[in-house]
């Protein structure tokens, strides 16, 4: 292997690639991005598109929020309130979190990652978005007309009797599901067929495993939310029995099929959220992943798992005592593999060199919130105290503490991550701290007193509420305000950075994985030469090049395929 | 093995196991036999879930604090895997879920195992109101139990799922339409307790709201005795106002004149209504009679056809009794 100078090799790569124009500036027009295959401008559009739904989404809880400031009226009526805390959870449900992190940062990353060109099927990657815009759409329209109030869930026969727009939204969530399963087919067949040479099954990096997992379950368990969906819009227009009593159908029913997709759905949610907090805590802990197999595994047996627990949001549903104790030990089944994860990055931590920026205070901010969204799992598992909590605020804290201290926590850990490379700016440090620490205090605030309040009783999706509560839900509030000031200086400063950010350096963060062997932004063909994959963890390998203000390879040829073409 | 270790555990848990009465920082006051069983699991799982989430936070903050990134600070090699270290940390989180999962489990069989000598109540839900009936065939919208004494409720509904919320009782079980559901519980402290739907039901779901009302013992009897002749000690008209608020008319019909699901009671006596076919007619007597019994008659214009029945569900004194209430609504 020709050993060159490093400094030389370097910049004759930088020379290479940063000169030229980058994907962001390939094609002008807009033509040149609403036509694109290019799998970085189909992640940024998605981006986004996924951001709009979030501050969409934001809207309505701050909504919900406000007007349970006061028992009874503050701010809207009972019909006004039930649509907006229906619209928070739809949307982001349905438009922000599912796609969040694969659609819009892992189409970005994974080709990169793989040191590949494109996605496996480029068109496929496209339709997926315009099933994602259809959808929306349609919610949209669901919203304008009439709006929905039955909750995110659907339950029948509320749904199917209910005079609000529910055909609109639940065809909407139908094409949605659509994107996402092209999405996942899209993952699977590039992940099988383009990894690069060097790159075994085990030598991918985490996020891989963790989006490999997830395209998994959206291949299999989408396509049954969509007959569900199908069947509750033929109970509504054709009057067919499938679910309402009063037709000759079984209300509980629906409740299993949706949910044998809803709880799958939130592996959806959490697993590549886990691939990411493995990228970011080994790169800013400059040390190799602790325990990559058993993190590996886990993301598969969760997977798995996932398929296996759905009868535990029916614990008071009526099915019987014998199914309940299968799915309680199910349940607690799925908890195994997420506590290894979390015990693996806490090692991965152990004798490293951790610098805090922003995507690793994202990522210390995930572990502590993660941890208690997992183990309030554990009173919702065991059947006696989930009688009592069931439908309480208590399991509003847990998903949120989950969905949103995990998937949210970590989607902005990721977004920080690779900002860089996506947009080629760096952003205000200072600025991020600010940000993180006002969401931090802001959502404990807001859901830390939501696990008490729901202990004492009080029932999610209340409009009206006894007075014993008053005190929690102004506290509540009073977090969500500070939640929404964190993302108002997010941003601010992201789109600051955009504009006057500092030039992004090729690998800011010294990471092993292959997307930082490109400029940043990367050309429209990522890669000037074949990539030879290594160690993805070996984070040894680079090193702080003050000149750059980021880290170099101290052997560039040693990713190169031919590494006698780059000279 | 393993059961014998789970039941001495529990055994000597059993024997440790507080008996409080009083709301805690976490839990409602605690009502019901269940109860006290349902909070020291809560309380087992917490102590359990604050080990290991100091546990892990812990960790992270010394790590961060010892290993961060300074001057002259470098990470230090160290194993990237440890398969016993890895198996032990996998093993620990199964044993400590198992036991979480037998003893909410065995809670659990209880909570689903009425005792055979239970009274019954037969409870039914309906937007946004629950009734509850007596073996007398007595009908109140507050659910009245004896202090120690096993109650089972056998619950339907009437339109979309509720679900019944007792939280001083630890107990809720969704009621659906189409079948019974059942549950029970035996109070253990006089007094009045609040009583939730869990399961989102529309409109009025948040004020879909009862109370249980534990008698001390022996005032329960005398209780439903004196409140099952309320056609005989009341007024027609104060036992018509009665009925209307207990049976559900209150949900859909006002008093005050103003529009709900259904038009409103006041002065509409022996006034003409238009009706959605286009006809009129003069509420009376036999006009309100056949509009409880068969309600998809005679729909007052502007109204959907949307109110059950109540055929077979009230009586004719009670009809009569709702009658004389509407009339001394007349102008």
């Amino acid at each position: 292997m020709a050993t060159a100078d490093p400094a030389l090799t370097d910049d004759r790569l930088l020379h290479e690639t940063e000169s030229g124009e980058s994907y962001l500036t390939h094609g002008k027009g807009i033509l040149s991005w609403l036509l694109t295959l290019d799998h970085k401008r189909i992640g940024v559009m998605y981006l986004i598109f996924i951001l709009a739904s979030f501050l969409l989404g934001g809207v309505f809880a701050l909504l919900v929020r406000t007007e349970l400031l006061t028992p009874a009226r503050t701010i809207m009526d009972a019909d006004t309130y039930n649509k907006m805390f229906t619209l928070h959870g739809a949307v982001m449900i349905f438009l922000f979190i599912i796609p969040g992190i694969p659609a819009a940062l892992g189409n970005f990353v994974l080709p990169l990652m793989l040191g590949a060109k494109d996605v496996a099927l480029p068109r496929l990657n496209l339709a997926s978005l315009y099933c994602w815009i259809s959808g929306a759409i349609l919610a949209l329209v669901s919203i304008t007309v009439g709006a929905i109030d039955t909750g995110w869930t659907f339950y029948t026969p509320y749904s199917t009797t209910t005079g609000t727009a529910v055909i609109w939204m639940v065809l909407g969530v139908f094409i949605l599901g659509f994107s996402s399963i092209f999405t996942g087919l899209n993952f699977i067949v590039t992940i099988h067929k383009m990894r690069p040479e060097g790159m075994t099954w085990f030598r991918m990096p985490l996020l891989l495993w963790g989006l490999y997992a997830t395209a998994i379950i959206q291949v299999l368990a989408t396509p049954v939310l969509a007959i569900t969906l199908l069947l509750l819009v033929a109970e509504r227009t054709l009057g067919v029995g499938i679910f309402d009593p009063s037709l000759g159908g079984d209300p509980v029913l629906f409740q299993h099929f949706f949910w044998f997709y809803s709880h799958p759905a939130v592996y959806i949610m959490i697993l590549p959220a886990m691939g990411v907090m493995s990228e970011v805590i080994s790169t800013f802990s400059r040390k190799h992943i602790f325990g990559y197999r058993f993190i590996a595994y886990s993301s598969i047996a969760i997977a798995i798992l996932s398929f296996l627990v759905w009868g535990h949001h029916m614990f008071v549903s009526g099915q019987s005592g014998l199914a309940n104790m299968i799915f309680s030990a199910l349940t607690f089944s799925v908890a195994i593999p997420s506590a290894v994860k979390v015990f693996n990055w806490i090692a991965t931590m152990y004798k490293g060199s951790i610098r805090l920026d922003a995507p690793m205070i994202y990522a210390l901010a995930f572990l502590f919130l993660f941890a208690i969204g997992g183990l309030t799992g554990l009173f919702l598992g065991a059947l006696a105290t989930d009688i009592h909590l069931h439908d309480t605020y208590f399991v509003v804290a847990h998903f949120h503490y989950v969905m949103f201290g995990g998937t949210v926590i970590a989607f902005l850990s990721g977004l920080h991550y690779w900002w860089p490379k996506m947009f080629g700016k760096m952003y205000s440090e200072r600025w991020a701290r600010v940000a993180a620490l006002l969401i931090f205090v802001g959502f404990n605030l807001t859901f830390f007193t939501q696990f008490v309040m729901g202990s004492h009783g009080m029932p999610r999706r209340y409009y009206n509420y006894l007075p014993q509560f008053t005190v929690y839900h102004q506290a509540s509030s009073v977090g969500s305000y500070i939640l929404a000031l964190g993302f108002v200086v997010m941003a601010v400063y992201l789109l600051h950075s955009l504009v006057r950010g500092e030039r992004a350096p090729r690998n800011p963060w010294g990471a092993a994985t292959l997307e930082w062997e490109t400029s940043s932004p990367p050309p429209a063909h990522n890669f000037d030469h074949d990539m030879l994959a290594g160690d993805p963890y070996d984070l040894d390998a680079l090193v702080w090049d003050p000149k750059q203000k980021g880290y170099v390879r101290r052997d560039p040829s040693s990713i190169l395929l031919h590494p006698a073409e780059a000279v | 093995m393993t059961y014998n270790l789970v039941a001495s555990l529990l055994s000597a848990a059993a024997a440790l196991q507080p008996q409080p009465k009083k709301p805690s920082f976490w839990m409602p006051p605690q009502v019901s036999t269940f109860a006290a069983n349902v909070d020291w699991l809560f309380m087992v799982i917490l102590g359990i879930s604050v080990f290991f989430f100091v546990l892990i936070v812990a960790l992270m903050i010394v790590f961060v604090i010892r290993y961060r990134h300074r001057e002259g600070h470098v990470a230090e090699a160290s194993p990237t895997h440890n398969l016993p270290l890895e198996v032990v940390w996998t093993a620990i989180p199964v044993a400590v879920v198992m036991v979480i999962f037998y003893l909410g489990f065995t809670s659990y069989l209880d909570m689903a195992t009425p005792p055979a000598n239970a009274y019954e109540v037969r409870v039914e839900g309906q937007k946004w109101k629950w009734t509850f009936t007596y073996p007398n065939g007595y009908v109140d919208e507050n659910l009245h139990v004896p202090v120690d004494r096993p109650i089972r409720l056998v619950m339907s509904s009437a339109d979309v799922i509720h679900s019944l919320y007792v939280p001083a009782f630890r107990i809720k079980r969704d009621v659906v339409p189409g079948r019974y559901s059942k549950e029970w519980f035996q109070a253990t402290t006089p007094g009045e307790y609040d009583v939730f739907c869990a399961e989102y039901c529309g409109t009025g779901h948040s004020d879909m709201l009862a109370h249980v009302i534990v008698h001390p013992p022996g005032e329960f009897e005398q209780w439903l005795e004196k409140a099952s002749n309320f056609l005989d000690t009341m007024t027609p008209v104060e036992a018509g106002r009665k009925l209307y608020q207990v049976r559900g008319c209150q949900q859909c019909h006002s008093v005050d004149g103003t529009a709900k699901i259904g038009p409103s009671f006041k002065g509409i006596f022996g006034e003409p209504q238009a009706l959605s076919n286009g006809s009129k007619v003069t509420v009376d007597e036999n006009y309100i009679r056949e509009s409880i019994l068969e309600p998809q008659a005679k729909v007052v214009a502007g109204f959907e056809p949307v109110m059950p029945t109540y055929q077979g569900r009230l009586k004719d004194p009670e009809i009569d009794a709702l009658i004389q209430y509407i009339k001394s609504l007349a102008k």
